[in-house]
């Protein structure tokens, strides 16, 4: 971590409640509680927290009208910044008139395309991170809600199965790492549990935001498998598994992890 | 655009000392890695840091190639009077942002 730091520096801690919001008898535990104290106080700082400055981008891009409807996100959704209160809690989901469920890139993307009329922001582009940051962002401190969708079940257990499966030159499994060894050691990192409370996310190691596929991404090149291209079904159904083992958990995004 | 958080004390005693934040989206591109294409990708960092109080320069920082994307700047100055701290990056390709903020001191 090279970030300046003049002086001494004890940044102000303003939401700590995140390590707090579960307990009692839930073990499992957020990427956060296996960080140090300092990245925790970074993402739990509004200010020195490098994810706001997205959320900051994406309120601008969320009121600029855009497409051949020449209409922004605020016109229909509302200017107030709360309107998407929860939503991110419940993706991926299966929109209305669709039988496939779409994340939440997925989802903004879809508006783009339907109610501007404009072209579907890239993958990883800086503006789609940031809208779905600024969306994500109003649901922070709450509990992660996946629908109770019928149709979504033949998607879950894809994700479960693809979880479960054994891939890459390594032939490991997600479970292999993130289940089986969760807090132990690979080189000097701690292995977490892989929950995606936190996404998009502030990642130090790419020094800017990313959504849960690029993290995604990142685990399979670990591996050496073949990631799955970037608009695969594969990855809407892995997000949807890990959003529903994550049922309850406290929402933290945008979050910072090493 | 310019995107900036600020974190600074609105209030402060005479002569207490306050500390004062501040982080901004910068790609601080060091000049030294390949792009896909192979050829060197141009360096663009943020070159120097300035802070002003009432137009009086408080701090100065160069910043080096070596320093993360969306640097975080913190530093300490002394209350004296009420007014208006800048704050001033510029760079490479031309950046230049500035920002105030107001400080009663009291
Ligand atoms: C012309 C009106 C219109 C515009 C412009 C528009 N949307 Fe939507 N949006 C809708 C409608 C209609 C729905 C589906 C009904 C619903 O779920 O609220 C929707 C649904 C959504 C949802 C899912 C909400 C949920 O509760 O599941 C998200 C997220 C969203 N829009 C984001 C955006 C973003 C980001 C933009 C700007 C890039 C945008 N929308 C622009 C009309 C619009
Ligand atoms: C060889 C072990 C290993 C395997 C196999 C692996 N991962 Fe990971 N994963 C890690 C490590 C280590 C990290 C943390 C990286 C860091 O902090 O630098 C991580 C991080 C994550 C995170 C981020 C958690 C957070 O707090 O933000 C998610 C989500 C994740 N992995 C999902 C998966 C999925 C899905 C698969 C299967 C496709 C997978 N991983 C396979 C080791 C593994």
């Amino acid at each position: 971590m090279m970030r300046l730091r003049i002086g001494l520096c004890l940044a102000s801690v303003f939401a700590a409640s995140l390590a707090l919001a579960q307990g009692g008898t839930d073990k499992r535990r957020s990427g956060y509680q296996d960080m140090g104290p300092s990245l925790q106080r970074m993402q739990d700082d509004g200010t020195s927290n490098p994810g706001m400055l997205f959320v900051q981008l994406g309120a601008e891009a969320w009121a600029g009208p855009a497409g051949a409807a020449n209409k922004a996100c605020a016109d229909c959704h509302g200017a107030s910044g709360a309107t998407m209160k929860g939503v991110a809690l419940r993706y991926p989901a299966i929109p209305e008139g669709a039988d496939t469920p779409v994340d939440l890139e997925g989802r903004i993307n879809l508006c783009r395309t339907t109610n501007q009329q404009a072209a579907p922001l890239p993958a990883e582009s800086r503006e789609l991170l940031a809208l779905a940051a600024f969306v994500a962002h109003q649901s922070r401190g709450q509990p992660i809600a996946p629908p109770d969708d019928p149709r979504l079940a033949p998607f879950l257990d894809r994700g479960a199965a693809i979880w479960a499966l054994r891939q890459g030159q390594l032939n490991l499994s997600c479970a292999t790492c993130h289940d089986d060894n969760a807090g132990k050691k690979l080189a000097g990192v701690t292995i977490p549990e892989a929950h995606p409370t936190g996404y998009p996310v502030y990642r130090l190691e790419w020094q800017t935001l990313g959504s849960l596929k690029r993290r995604l991404r990142n685990c399979l090149v670990g591996i050496r498998a073949e990631s799955y291209a970037y608009d695969s079904m594969e990855y809407v159904m892995l997000e949807l598994f890990l959003m529903e083992r994550a049922r309850g958990m406290a929402f933290e995004a945008p979050a910072v992890r090493p | 655009m310019a995107n900036v958080l600020i974190n600074a004390p609105k209030t402060a005693k005479r002569g207490e000392v306050i500390e004062i934040k501040a982080l901004i989206l910068h790609p601080m591109e060091t000049g030294f890695r390949p792009g896909t294409n192979g050829s060197i990708i141009a360096r663009n960092i943020i070159e120097r840091f300035t802070a002003t109080w009432n137009g009086d320069e408080i701090f100065r920082i160069d910043l080096s190639p070596a320093i993360a994307a969306n640097p975080f700047v913190s530093f300490f100055a002394v209350a004296t009077d009420s007014g208006t701290v800048g704050l001033r990056w510029s760079g490479d390709e031309g950046f230049q942002v500035e920002e105030s903020i107001a400080i009663t001191v009291e």
